[in-house]
């Protein structure tokens, strides 16, 4: 027995003899809890504790249920309930008699009760129902002390469908005498917030009148709430940024009773939620950031005394300075902060430093500069925990001149790192930074080997994928591709004939595909060779049978016929018996396709990466299957990634639940995308992925434009030799008060040998120094808010076929719409230009001739997504006028030929499409509630009468029927005859064009035609679709392709929601079906009857949007064209 | 950002309180707090305590101990996905796990406020207070944390409610 032990027990006789203290249980050595406390100290082994608890539960057992047990027994058996149940062991027969404890007690025993009840049961614990009728007995109880007790446990813990029953009692409560009552009652209502927001939303006048509470305990109970509220939508609570920082200047300055102090430090935990809630509100916010600079300043200044819970403050205070709108003395202040935590001898504050450190380079990267010897140091600190920090901070500084040393230093620590979670956290991070920054091809395929190497089994699949995926893809050039490729091959092959036998599974399954994909690249390499270390690998006894049929693919890729025909043939004669039936599949795979090349020509493409495959990315086959199961209550699916976030934040989601029209299953589906479960699916979740990455750091960042600059020093660690550096890193170490530096500044500038520095760093740290590379203040000026100042070496290549074309199309009508506002009367420069951006479109080879008809085409288009810009349709009409001079009436005279029915209807401008000759081409396209009629006009401005008319009209987007009966193949001179068509949507594309050839002739001369294009933007195709809730939640189940994005707000405060849907309403003829509070829910359709769904959300100042359909692409093009809506705005 | 769990673990790892502010499994439990005891435990090795001769006693009063580690260590641990805080009186531990955006040394300085509370109640608190009054102990905690946030912090204020049922039990 243990020293420790023995002397507890000599301990024990005399502390229970002893006179019971004040506050102390009066227990007897005999009392049944107290002989289990000595039994258990006494344990030496888990398997008496297991033989002690079993025994206790047992004799709890025996008397919970006898009807003689007392409460006050029943109080004690419950805690020693709790005992065994904190030692792990199951005491669920207990439940029911806790809550009738709770509901039977007085006093103590009834606080127990309701303590059992919360430890034992979980929030959805059916048990709990029983507990509502004691808490509404106890909350209309007079005694103060239970009502306390039942509001103790609501705020803990309470029903969810239950609460309408006891909200008007707990609201009742808020305007209680007690101080302790109203407290709590505000505690329950922060619980009902979290819980169901919905059920407390008409009391939020009352959350107004606890944050003005004269009792300041009230209203810091208040502040949970606001906490919560504020992060949800910090737009809301502008108005109270005022009254938050005059409590703030109130607490600080000493204004509380005594006793809210903590070691003489006013109320520290409230100053520190104070500054969250200030600090969520000055965010984007220069005006409300204003309010609070003076209040900053005061807590910076009076938080300077020696005591942990200041520095806790204190750091909380930094947070908040660098997350406003920027001042540059505060900053300058807090920079000084940091500083003086980072070089702290108290590792504490050292760690707080880094990780105040970690939060402030993504604002201001000279930061980590300033402090580069200090974070060189701490790499090699002696804690973990300080070494991890310092690498989080590295990772938030790499850029591409000093990913090598950073990544160096990841994976340093992660050879000797020995937990789990670190090593899938930073293998992520090695690969993120790889895939952003290699400087070349030999650092980038050695470093992914040494991540799939440490990464091993536990890291995300995601990261193979996309290495995969991005070998696959390709860059931009195709000789740098093959490149990459090779090395890849090379490299694989290098470890393939040392030891594969160490390589964990993943990677060899990466292994397996490069060679198979990729090794007839390397002339001089033998299919053989690879094929027999392939074979080898197969042999070997910790190979999975995924890998193995990893292995089995590659060999069917590899096989040629020919030497290799006998390793094949054994291989596949061993796996065509195997008891794994995917294996065997392969196998005979193998064999079958080793035999016959004509078969395996057709079936194995080789470069099928140069042609994109057709391939169904969001799965729709398994839509029915998807919904079935959802139907039958299956979880959603969520990526990886997004479930770590949750599990990361846990309490952060689920706050806001669908209003109860909505089906439930929508509101757990949340963000997800659709990700391929496989590898090497061409889905597009990745690259979505890494967008949202991207724009999440730009989205925080901070915008320190016009801000003074206090510490970087111009041309500080610019991009020279190592050797030179020797003689700078030595200044920050003495960076420690300005007028120093200034010194340093000028001592430098001569004989940097001169400056005294107090410790000499040995030259391995000064070579680190290269980590700062790349943030000196000349390009960290460009890290800010601006996009990456160095190309990514691996840029993806966009993906799919429309994607090219749709980029190419956001940009180029801003190219064109700029001629407009400029008003480029020059007709060539106009068309030049727009000739290039139309073929940039259309990617279509085009004759000049025709060139310049869809100039018009295309400015047309523009008059049409300006059409509530009259002034712009007007400047179009002179940039037409100028290069064809139609005279005006003219319009109204074609209108006039339109029959009867069709001249109703609002049609847009009259569009020129080509001329030739005496013929003049023109079109207007006409919305009708269920279609799309296009008209076009043939004039014949000529005398005599053409013959043989033959208008032909294609496109690849569109469905075009004929509806008017052919016109006559001849017409006379000076007429007009109208071609009719009805549209509809094939393939949706942001915008549609229709190709057209015309082709006539003239009496006794040769045929003539002409070709024209006419290009409309998908927007007139939309029609509102009148559809329920409830419909719209059946649909919303049942649709596949969905696409997700943020768009700006139009407005702001509580009405900007409707606002945003108005518009979109206005201007895209989008349904609105309901709006829930900060959600609303939008149909419309695509002619003839393709439905689009939408569901929009307000969060944190954007307006998160989903759109879904079964339609391919429509989801894309219509959110691109929300987007144009609201900029237009 | 929030509180995840606090628990109180003895010198050899026996739990002696724990709360959890996020649903975790009874049978995940013991696991859970075995590797977050072990991950505290072991960062220990390099420290010597001053006058250790009384430490080891559950009857030892609560004090911090004023410990002059050989090698200074952080009082902040990653664990999984968030962190550990762990603050040692005398043979117990006190551990309280935060998620990443939470101010550790804010945490750190509760745990303390929570010890002098205890204090205040039990006059020089000890472990064998601690484990007779376990319920006590619970109350006065569900004063200071609800829902992994921090709702009082004030000494008398904490203690009110259970101050007003022992006056109530005894009269």
């Amino acid at each position: 027995m243990s020293d420790v032990v023995e002397k507890t027990l000599t301990a024990l006789p005399s502390l229970l003899s002893l006179d019971p203290q004040p506050g102390s249980a009066k227990l007897s050595s005999t009392s049944k809890l107290g002989n289990l406390i000595r039994g258990i100290t006494e344990l030496t082994s888990k398997h008496e504790e297991e033989k002690l608890i079993q025994h206790e539960l047992a004799s709890i057992k025996d008397q919970v249920s006898s009807p003689n047990t007392s409460m006050r027994q029943m109080k004690e058996l419950m805690v020693r309930a709790i005992y065994c149940e904190s030692l792990g062991y199951e005491a669920s027969f207990t439940y029911i008699h806790a809550i009738k404890l709770a509901q039977q007690g007085t006093a103590l025993e009834k606080r127990v009760g309701y303590l059992a009840v919360s430890l034992f049961l979980n929030e959805s614990h059916e048990l709990l129902l029983l507990l509502v009728n004691t808490v509404l007995k106890d909350l209309q109880s007079t005694n103060l002390i239970e009502v306390c007790m039942a509001l103790t446990v609501v705020s803990q813990m309470f029903p969810k469908d239950m609460i309408p029953a006891i909200l008007p009692l707990v609201e009742e409560k808020l305007n209680h005498p007690k101080e302790i009552i109203r407290r709590k009652a505000v505690l329950a209502l922060y619980k009902f917030y979290l819980i169901a927001p919905n059920q407390v939303q008409h009391i939020h006048n009352k959350f107004r009148k606890a944050l003005c509470d004269k009792d300041p305990g009230v209203m810091t109970a208040s502040l949970h709430i606001y906490l919560q509220m504020i992060q949800e939508n910090p737009e809301g609570y502008k108005d109270l940024t005022a009254s938050f920082v005059t409590i703030l200047k109130q607490v600080v300055g000493g204004k509380l009773p005594m006793d809210f102090n903590y070691h003489s430090v006013p109320a520290p935990w409230l100053q520190i939620q104070l500054l969250r809630i200030l600090a969520l509100l000055g965010k984007n916010d220069q005006s409300a950031s204003a309010v609070m600079y003076e209040v900053l300043d005061e807590s910076l200044r009076r938080a300077e005394m020696n005591h942990n819970i200041t520095y806790a403050i204190l750091y909380e205070c930094v947070k908040c300075i660098y997350t406003i709108h920027p001042k540059s003395d505060l900053l300058e202040k807090a920079a000084k902060c940091i500083g003086n935590f980072v070089l702290s001898p108290k590792i504490n504050l050292k760690y707080l430093g880094l990780k105040a450190l970690t939060y402030v380079v993504q604002q201001d990267p000279r930061l980590a500069l300033q402090h580069q010897m200090t974070i060189i140091e701490c790499l090699d600190h002696s804690d973990l925990i300080i070494k991890r920090e310092t690498l989080e901070l590295l990772f938030r500084i790499t850029n591409a001149q000093n990913v090598v040393v950073i990544v160096e230093k990841m994976l340093e620590f992660l050879r000797v790192n020995t937990d789990d979670y670190t090593t899938i956290d930073l293998v992520g991070k090695v690969a993120e930074l790889a895939e952003k920054y290699a400087p070349d091809n030999e650092w980038f395929i050695e470093t992914m080997s040494t991540v799939f190497s440490v990464g091993g089994d536990m890291m995300q699949p995601d990261i193979p994928n996309s290495f995969l995926k991005l070998l696959s893809e390709g860059f931009d050039s195709v000789e740098e591709d093959r490149k990459l490729r090779l090395f890849a091959v090379d490299s694989y092959i290098t470890l393939l004939q040392k030891e594969p036998g160490k390589l964990p599974q993943r990677f060899l399954q990466v292994i397996s595909w490069v060679l198979g994909e990729y090794s007839h690249l390397k002339d001089e390499l033998e299919p053989t060779v690879v094929l027999k270390l392939l074979a080898k690998l197969l042999d070997m006894k910790h190979t999975s049978s995924e890998t193995k049929s990893w292995i089995l693919m590659a060999m069917t890729k590899l096989c040629e016929g020919g030497a290799e025909v006998s390793v094949v043939r054994e291989v596949s004669e061993t796996y065509s018996s195997s008891m794994d039936t995917v294996l065997r599949q392969r196998a005979h795979e193998l064999q079958y396709l080793s035999q016959d090349s004509e078969l395996r020509a057709k079936v194995l493409l080789r470069d099928n990466g140069l042609r994109p495959l057709e391939v169904d990315s969001s799965l729709s086959f398994l839509d029915g299957f998807v919904s079935e199961a959802l139907a039958a209550g299956a979880a959603p699916y969520k990526p990886p990634h997004q479930r770590q976030e949750e599990l990361a934040q846990a309490k952060a989601l689920s706050l806001e639940p669908y209003g109860l029209s909505l089906p439930m299953s929508m509101s757990s589906c949340s963000i997800t995308d659709r990700q391929s479960p496989t590898l090497l699916s061409m889905s597009s979740g990745l690259s979505g992925d890494s967008a949202e990455i991207s724009h999440k750091g730009g989205s925080t960042s901070l915008k320190l434009d016009g801000v003074k600059r206090v510490w970087g020093r111009e041309g500080y660690l610019p991009q020279r030799a190592a050797v030179e550096e020797a003689a700078q890193v030595e200044v920050p170490c003495t960076l420690r008060s300005p007028s120093q530096q200034g010194d340093a500044d000028s001592s430098h500038s001569q004989t940097p040998t001169s400056t005294p520095t107090p410790t000499e760093p040995d030259p391995e740290k000064q070579q680190l120094a290269s980590l700062f590379f790349g943030l000196s203040s000349q390009s960290s000026v460009c890290l800010m808010g601006k996009p990456e100042p160095t190309p990514h070496r691996f840029r993806r290549k966009a993906k799919g076929v429309t994607d090219p074309t749709s980029s190419s199309l956001i940009s180029t009508p801003s190219n064109v719409e700029k001629l407009l506002c400029n008003n480029l009367l020059d007709s060539n420069i106009a068309s030049e230009l727009a000739v290039s951006s139309a073929k940039q479109i259309t990617e279509l080879p085009q004759g000049l001739k025709t060139a310049s008809c869809d100039v018009e085409a295309e400015l047309t288009d523009i008059a049409d997504i300006k059409q509530n810009n009259p002034s712009l349709i007007v400047d179009n009409g002179i940039v037409a006028a100028a290069d064809e001079d139609p005279d005006r009436p003219k319009d109204l005279c074609l209108i006039s030929h339109l029959p009867a029915e069709l001249s109703e209807l609002c049609h847009s401008e009259i569009t020129p499409l080509c001329t030739i000759q005496s013929l003049v081409l023109s079109a207007c396209h006409l919305q009708k509630e269920d279609s799309l009629v296009l008209a076009v006009f043939i004039s014949n401005s000529s005398d005599s009468a053409l013959q043989h008319i033959v208008l032909d009209l294609d496109s690849e987007q569109l469905e075009v029927s004929c509806v008017s009966d052919s016109p006559a193949e001849d017409f006379r001179g000076h007429s007009v005859v109208v071609y009719q068509y009805s549209l509809t949507v094939k393939r949706p594309s942001i915008h549609v064009s229709i190709e057209g050839t015309v082709s006539f002739q003239l009496p006794g001369e040769a045929p003539q035609a002409a070709q024209f294009s006419y290009k409309l933007p998908l927007t007139i195709f939309i029609r509102p679709l009148t559809v329920s809730t409830e419909e719209y939640g059946t649909m919303w189940l049942s649709f596949s392709h969905d696409t997700k994005q943020n768009l700006t707000l139009i407005g702001d405060g509580q009405e900007a929601l409707t606002a945003t849907l108005n518009v979109l309403k206005q201007k895209l003829q989008l349904h609105v079906v309901e709006i829930i509070g900060q959600e609303g829910i939008l149909s419309c359709r695509l002619l003839q009857d393709q439905p689009c769904l939408m569901h929009c959300r307000v969060h944190a100042g954007t307006l998160a949007v989903w759109l879904r359909s079964p339609v391919p692409d429509l989801p894309d093009c219509l959110i691109y064209h929300c987007q144009r809506a609201l900029q237009e705005y | 950002m929030m509180i995840k769990f606090v628990l109180m673990v003895n010198r050899q790892g026996q739990t002696r309180l724990s709360r959890y502010y996020q649903p975790v499994e009874l049978s995940r439990r013991a696991a859970l707090e075995a590797d977050v005891v072990r991950c505290c435990l072991s960062r220990r090795k390099e420290q010597v305590p001053e006058g250790h001769t009384s430490c080891g006693s559950a009857a030892a009063p609560l004090r911090l101990l004023s410990l002059r580690p050989l090698c200074p260590q952080c009082s902040f641990v990653e664990y999984r996905d968030f962190k550990l805080v762990y603050r040692q009186y005398a043979a117990l531990y006190i551990v309280v796990g935060v998620t990443d955006a939470e101010n550790e040394l804010s945490i750190y300085e509760l745990v303390h406020n929570f010890v002098e509370v205890l204090d205040k109640y039990f006059s020089r608190v000890s472990e064998l207070d601690i484990m007779f009054n376990l319920d006590k102990v619970h109350i006065i905690l569900d004063e200071m944390i609800q829902n992994g946030h921090i709702v009082e912090t004030n000494k008398t204020r904490v203690l009110a409610p259970l101050t007003a049922l022992d006056k109530m039990a005894d009269g």
